[in-house]
């Protein structure tokens, strides 16, 4: 395995030093024969990590595999991934996450983490065999029906209670099934109204989240909120967090920076769920982001082959895709705003994702002794997203055209370059 | 009458201020062929001819096409009602939907056709300002066979100026002129345009 | 005009032109002969996802009226990944040649995006609960006449109310489009459940008080409200619907002399609308019926014949 030194990279804490690596950790003595990378002008950042990503496989690989979106990660700067288990079986056995965890394995480009389904099939009537997933070589320590929302507070709480022995966390895709059903693929107000676009109001998710928050502080269990969208939901979490119940949220990059104004002319690229909302919601979330209401940045990578999109808006699946652009919106949104500083980046995009979901070795500092898990950034480099220079096997890139932060020049996963530019 | 044509073939008709400093550029040419005078004697011979080519008023029906073909109608109707002492049936006939060129013009809006009644054995008379390339005169027959079945039809056209491209052939004449293909013939109708005449207009070069 | 995809992207001068040979298309309704040779050799398709006797056959005349070619496709709504996508559909009915597609879909905005994806000019027949920019031409052109015959002038002052399920319509929408650019000032009437979000942003009024506007108004448009909606909470009982919000036979006597009785159809006799008001003289529901082709003729000639 080949040594690395790293050369004058700056930190986020704004210090500059040389990394070392060999055998996968970051070690103090400069190491001989090894590959110097040459690091000036870049920072050095922990290797992100996404606690919500979807890779298709098992069942949808025209769209994307574990390979081409564990490969689209790496370009991202990540070095983990959690994967939703809305795959095609069902991620709700131990079996089906180990399989999982055995294909990133295979692939080799990040930590792919399985996350399990919290009820069988997601259908929401039974849960799934939570704690043999979680004892599984998969180590499942995510639990999330993401995609549906867990409409039976009965069950959701007898799940709160079964994962509470291993520290295990509830994901919630926060949905209430009645005020936005199946057809919602709008914000909900004038622009839905107009379009005539079924309308998804903030309070539908905000009531799942008020529920759920109370749930875990009844069983004094996790909660995590997945893709958070609204101002209203940010004042739940606000007022649990308060209240010292034990929630943690996150929002998706999309959600950060495009609005609801999108969706004018109808184009399915912009079709997502929860959708886009407006100028007064997205500030809400940047806020809460910067003043850590909300956690974590997830990525919600969603990739769609064309004929998932090629249908009228209202049929169309909802979906974008989020790995390779999550680092640039971030700093598009939150850095050069000043409302978070590279620390903070570190923290929602690294340090805070692989604390919810316990995952060993990844969002450590950069420090001697810890795995080599990192990502070389340029902070100045802008271009135009161009979907088509993508690894994803999908085209469905909402940033397409657009000049962003393009800053990502290496990543290294436990010692091995994952992505070069 | 001369015609221009070539460029450099001919002076335009000018005033002795005109500057004739050599450089190149297209002018019209606009000259008058028949004064308002000149077209009432045309109206009042061509209503005496249709009323012999006819026989009588009795089941004329005097259509004009729209557009310009609407207030000649009106007089040439006006002059056979006076003839014969009774009111002869006239209308106005709308051509749009039927014409050939549909595709490569811009798009016209639709007039109205307005018939006096049905024109199921009537002699019909279609009224039009300029005969040319006949094309106008076929999209009115191809219109006059969805409204009705004719006995008869009689065409009547104030200038004939030639160049036709289908074999249609006016029954009466106001003037007939010959013109070359690149030039223009405008009537003008009172009614319309606020004065009655009869212009060819052609474009020169002069260098 | 290349697409009619709503009467939001019309000009005036557009809406006016096309109502102005609407005018005119009602001369070939009375013939025996009823034929133009205007849109000979031009092929017009009518791709209805959902069926639709009415404004089908509407199109079908009107295109055959006019000599164009019209088939017929009943396509199958695919959600996706199930069967053909809705693009495959398009582009390969397009592929054929053709130079028109009246397409119906459930999906708002799908003729739209339709519109992107093929050569041929799209007419939209009804997209989702977007817009119906035909039938609101053709309520706008039945209404013009009826006020012509009874020398009550055009549409310029006039008071349209339009009542019933608004959420769902998109008459409604295309309506209060038009209406106002004609000089007409529009009231919605529907109960709190059945209004369209951001309603108030539109160039209209709204009132939950059918007895208040009635008297005001010159045209009644009456939407249909559909019985399955009482299932999903949007009313509590058909009875309740109609004793507030109906066109019964009692509320007639509120009205004007000259006002006149609207409704797209299919009418849903003893809901939304009482026989009585249906049947009444001052209905001009079968008006409606012989301007959507008149209205349908003069669009397609301003779509095709140029």
């Amino acid at each position: 395995m080949t040594d690395f030194i790293i050369s004058g990279p700056e930190f986020a804490d704004g210090t500059r030093r040389d990394l070392f690596i060999s055998g996968g950790l970051l070690v103090d003595e400069r190491p001989h024969g090894a590959e110097t990378i040459n690091a000036d002008g870049l920072m050095a950042l922990p290797g992100l990590v996404d606690l919500h990503t979807h890779l298709r496989e098992p069942g949808r690989e025209d769209a994307e595999t574990v390979e081409s979106g564990s490969l689209a990660a790496a370009r991202g700067g990540f070095t983990c991934v959690h994967a939703m288990a809305n795959t095609q079986p069902v991620t709700d056995t131990a079996e089906n996450a180990e399989h999982i965890a055995d294909l990133g394995r295979a692939a080799g480009h990040v930590q792919v983490v399985p996350i399990g389904a919290i009820t069988k099939g997601l259908a929401g009537r039974e849960l799934a065999e939570l704690g043999l997933m979680h004892q599984s070589r998969a180590g499942v320590r995510v639990f999330s029906d993401d995609g549906m929302c867990v409409m039976d507070s009965a069950l959701m709480r007898r799940a709160f209670e079964w994962v509470k022995p291993f520290d295990g966390v509830l994901a919630q895709h926060a949905q209430d099934a009645g005020l936005a059903g199946p057809g919602a693929c709008c914000h909900e107000g004038e622009l839905s109204g107009r379009l005539g676009l079924a309308g998804w109001p903030p309070v539908a998710e905000s009531v799942i989240i008020a529920r759920d928050a109370q749930l875990a502080e009844a069983t004094r269990s996790r909660l995590h909120v997945c893709h958070v969208t609204t101002a209203e939901g940010v004042d739940v979490i606000r007022w649990a967090k308060t209240r010292g119940i034990n929630v943690t949220a996150e929002a998706t990059p999309h959600h950060l920076y495009l609005t609801t104004s999108e969706v004018i002319g109808y184009d399915t690229v912009y079709k997502v769920n929860p959708p886009l909302r407006t100028d007064e919601h997205v500030e809400a979330i940047r806020a809460a982001l910067a003043d850590g209401t909300i956690d974590i940045v997830g990525t919600d990578h969603a990739p769609h082959a064309p004929q998932d999109k090629d249908h009228a808006f209202a049929d169309a699946r909802p979906g974008m895709l989020g790995l390779e652009q999550a680092l640039s919106v971030v700093m598009e949104t939150m850095l050069s705003t000043g409302r978070l500083d590279w620390a903070g980046v570190v923290d929602r995009m690294s340090a805070a994702p692989a604390r919810i979901g316990r995952t060993t070795g990844q969002g450590r500092p950069l420090a001697v002794g810890e795995p080599a898990n990192l990502v070389l950034v340029d902070p100045a480099r802008r271009a135009a997203v161009d979907r088509n220079a993508s690894a994803s096997l999908s085209r469905n890139n909402p940033y397409h055209g657009r000049d962003l932060p393009d800053p990502v020049e290496l990543t290294m996963w436990r010692g091995r370059v994952t992505h070069r530019r | 009458m001369p015609s221009s044509q070539a460029p450099g073939a001919a002076q335009p008709k000018s005033t002795p201020e005109r500057d004739v400093t050599p450089r190149a550029e297209a002018s019209t040419d606009v000259k008058s062929v028949m004064s308002a005078s000149e077209i009432a004697r045309a109206v009042t011979r061509m209503s005496h001819e249709l009323l012999e080519l006819a026989g009588g008023a009795e089941d004329l029906v005097i259509l004009g096409i729209l557009t310009r073909g609407v207030p000649l109608a009106q007089r040439i109707a006006g002059a056979v009602s006076d003839t014969e002492g009774v009111e002869v049936a006239s209308g106005e006939l709308d051509i749009t939907m039927y014409r050939d060129d549909l595709r490569s013009q811009p798009l016209r809006p639709v007039g109205r056709t307005v018939l006096p009644g049905s024109i199921d054995n009537k002699t019909i008379v279609p009224v039009d300002d300029v005969l040319f390339s006949g094309r106008t005169i076929q999209a009115s027959l191809l219109a006059l066979a969805d409204l009705g079945r004719p006995a008869n039809i009689l065409l009547v056209v104030l200038v004939d100026r030639g160049h036709r491209e289908l074999p249609i052939q006016a029954h009466i004449v106001g003037r007939s002129l010959p013109t070359a293909r690149n030039e223009q013939v405008r009537v003008s109708m009172t009614e319309l345009d606020g004065v009655d005449e009869v212009t060819i207009e052609s474009e020169t070069s002069t260098l | 005009m290349k697409h009619l995809l709503g009467i939001e992207g019309m000009t005036f001068d557009d809406i006016q032109a096309i109502l102005a040979t609407a005018e005119e298309m009602h001369e070939v309704q009375q013939r025996p002969i009823k034929k133009l040779p205007t849109l000979r050799g031009r092929t017009v398709v009518n791709l209805f996802f959902e069926d639709s006797t009415r404004t089908r056959s509407s199109f079908e005349l009107a295109a055959k009226w006019l000599s164009a070619d019209a088939i017929n496709v009943a396509a199958k709504g695919s959600s996706a990944s199930k069967g053909e996508s809705m693009r495959d559909t398009l582009t390969t009915l397009d592929a054929m040649g053709i130079d028109a597609i009246v397409m119906r879909h459930a999906g708002s905005g799908s003729v739209a995006q339709a519109a992107g994806w093929v050569k041929a000019s799209m007419i939209n027949a009804g997209d989702g609960t977007h817009e119906h920019p035909t039938q609101a031409l053709l309520d706008a052109h039945a209404m013009l006449r009826n006020f012509r015959a009874n020398d009550l002038g055009t549409l310029e002052g006039k008071e349209v109310v339009i009542v019933g399920d608004l959420l769902h319509s998109r008459v409604v929408r295309s309506n209060a489009l038009l209406l106002p650019q004609l000089g007409a000032h529009v009231t919605l009437v529907a109960p709190p459940t059945l209004l369209p979000p951001g309603v108030g942003a539109w160039n209209v009024d709204v009132s939950h008080d059918l007895d208040a506007v009635l008297p005001g108004a010159d045209v009644v448009m009456m939407l249909r409200v559909q019985r399955e909606r009482m299932l999903g909470g949007f009313f509590p009982s058909e009875r309740e619907y109609t004793i507030r919000y109906g066109l019964t036979a009692q509320r007639l006597q509120k009205l004007k002399p000259h006002a006149v009785i609207a409704h797209p159809g299919p009418l849903n006799r003893g809901l939304e609308i009482s026989s009585a008001a249906a049947d009444s003289a001052r209905s001009i529901v079968l008006d409606q019926v012989s301007a959507g082709v008149a209205v349908r003729m003069s669009v397609l000639y301003h779509l095709l014949a140029a």
